[in-house]
């Protein structure tokens, strides 16, 4: 479904991302871990194409996507959430998610609307339904991350760091809407440092070190994976 | 059920003052002398401007400080349809409209290359070459500029007070039209990514709002509208100059004033700002440069209490839109949607929606 072909993105003479290879399949649900200034958002900011690659291509379903603007992505099925959320502060929520049914989803308002509901629910977010973005609190607005997301009908859909700073039982909730999406036929690349969720949810595991993957496999081999134990963990192998 | 909050009548009333002031410049032409017609002309004027360039700095972000640039071609172009070529006076100025559309095409090549300051400095530079180009036009008095002949100024209406309150209709209607199908535009899916990109860009292009294309057609919408706007100043002064046509103190610096102070990024704020413009420069003109003085602290503070403007300080008791734009949620809840488990019942994904 996805695949990055020796993939660098430099930021001057800084190498983020540093000649990467990955493919994901159809109906995986990949953990992507690294440590902090590992490359795991730049990764995400290639896939949708926040930034342009400095070398290398980057092929959804097939398609050379590499000249794509990150509308035209997301339009083709890439969804995303981001690290630090990106409401837009003075619109409803309703309206958050209006925007990325319709823009994304590319159906007319009048179709979107009950779409639109629909997601805001499922996210927990009706009680919220019509309160400014910018009023929201950080855990709804990650759910409204997730919301606008969705609302986009992805095959992809790339989260940064959704779980971060959530208590168990939210963590929990969170993990059903993502496993919802995942069980309708979306494909999941999910970058997380909360791991016991990612561990629960991750088909497969990958950790972004250098701009580069050292380690890729089962959730259990990448985790026992020495050099991930050495770079990631802080456990001497 | 839940009770309205304490303010809720503030929305009504709002929505009452505009219908008056509406139904006030409908009875103009009846209840208002020349000189008050020529100044609520001018008001409409500025209004449409306005409205342009706070959806092109408001929303999509395309801090122009060349309009006066679409107002200046419109005002020639009127000029040279009516004068030259014969036209109706009417038909004139729909042709002036569509001949800033035209030239909004080139411009907005050049200039779209740019972006931020540098876009704005570019379209000053544009704005100020086309002056430059019209000052060129020897037909059209060149530097100096040209008078509108006697027989094309007598076609609206030998009386003046006819003529003027001509003028004023078709004032009004540009400015109905402007208001009208912006607000129809930032109802539609385009107005609705607009909005998304006004409170956060690239939060926006991830959800798939086309930045590019929304951008080329706010600035390809607005230019025609500006155009309009110079047409009916033409009438108004009844002459074309190159300093007047394309002044960029009256037709980009006055509305850069009248949109910060009114309300940046909303539908309400240039109304707000145009009222206010005009009640200082009417009211405190006689005090000289001083007024001017007035005007930039008072723009100065507004910015410094609420970057959005008179708008937004009054938004902070007036609980909605007087002029709704936004979308809310359909009244009747989808069926089992209270009840139905958190991740069950999705759709296909990236499926065509339903209905």
């Amino acid at each position: 479904m996805l695949e990055l072909v020796s993939v660098r993105r430099h930021f001057g003479p800084l190498k983020v991302i540093d000649d990467l290879d990955l493919s994901v399949a159809k109906g995986d649900v990949l953990g992507i871990l690294g440590p902090n200034g590992a490359g795991k958002t730049t990764l995400f900011n290639v896939i949708l194409g926040v930034h342009p690659v400095s070398a290398g291509h980057v092929r959804f379903e097939g398609r050379d996507i590499t000249r794509k603007r990150p509308w035209s992505r997301c339009q083709m099925g890439i969804g995303r959430t981001y690290q630090v959320p990106k409401p837009f502060s003075h619109m409803s929520v309703f309206e958050n998610v209006l925007v990325a049914a319709v823009s994304g989803g590319q159906g007319s308002i009048r179709a979107s609307r009950d779409w639109a509901v629909e997601v805001v629910e499922l996210t927990g977010l009706a009680h919220r339904m019509e309160r400014p973005a910018g009023e929201l609190s950080l855990l709804d607005l990650k759910r409204l991350e997730l919301a606008k997301a969705v609302a986009c009908r992805p095959k992809l859909l790339l989260l940064d760091e959704i779980a971060g700073g959530l208590t168990d039982m939210e963590c929990d909730e969170l993990l059903e809407i993502i496993r919802g999406v995942h069980r309708q036929g979306a494909t999941i690349v999910w970058i997380e440092h909360v791991i016991h969720a990612l561990r629960r949810a991750a088909t497969r595991l990958a950790v972004l070190y250098g701009g580069k993957i050292i380690s890729s496999g089962t959730p259990d081999a990448v985790l026992a994976d020495p050099r991930v134990r050495e770079v990631y963990l802080g456990v001497e192998a | 059920m839940p009770k309205a909050p304490f303010n809720a009548w503030l929305v009504p009333a709002g929505r009452l003052l505009l219908l008056l002031g509406l139904c006030f410049l409908i009875a103009g032409p009846w209840v208002c002398s020349i000189p008050q017609l020529q100044l609520l002309t001018q008001f409409l004027s500025l209004l449409v401007i306005a409205i342009m360039w706070n959806l092109l700095a408001g929303y999509a972000d395309i801090v122009s400080v060349g309009q006066h640039a679409f107002v200046g071609i419109g005002a020639y172009a009127f000029f040279g349809f009516a004068v030259f070529a014969g036209f109706s006076p009417y038909l004139a100025l729909l042709a002036g409209g569509a001949t800033a559309l035209v030239f909004a095409v080139p411009v907005m090549l050049i200039i779209f290359r740019l972006r931020a300051a540098y876009l704005a400095v570019g379209s000053w530079v544009v704005a100020e070459t086309l002056m430059l180009g019209a000052g060129k036009l020897t037909a059209f008095g060149g530097g100096s500029g040209v008078s509108m002949p006697v027989s094309v100024v007598r076609s609206l209406g030998v009386q003046p007070a006819l003529r003027y309150s001509h003028i004023y209709w078709l004032a009004l209607a540009v400015a109905a039209v402007a208001l009208a199908t912006t607000w129809l535009l930032m109802r539609s899916r385009i107005g609705l990514g607009l909005t998304a990109m006004r409170d956060n860009e690239e939060g926006a292009g991830s959800v798939g709002v086309n930045l590019i294309r929304s951008r080329i057609l706010c600035f390809l919408w607005t230019a025609p509208f500006l155009g309009l706007a110079g047409g009916i100043i033409t009438l108004q002064k009844l002459r074309v100059a190159p300093p007047a046509s394309f002044s960029i103190t009256d037709w980009t610096v006055y509305v850069i004033f009248i949109v910060v102070i009114g309300g940046i990024g909303s539908f309400e704020g240039p109304i707000i700002g145009t009222v206010v413009f005009f009640l200082i420069r009417q009211y405190l003109a006689e005090i000289g440069v001083w007024h001017f003085i007035i005007l930039g602290m008072l723009s100065i503070g507004v910015i410094m209490v609420e970057p959005r403007g008179l708008w937004g300080i009054l938004r902070r008791v007036v609980p909605g839109d007087l002029i709704p734009v936004s979308h809310r949620p359909p009244a009747r809840p989808l069926a089992g949607s209270d009840s139905a488990p958190s991740g069950t019942h999705l759709k296909e994904p990236h499926s065509t929606p339903a209905g």
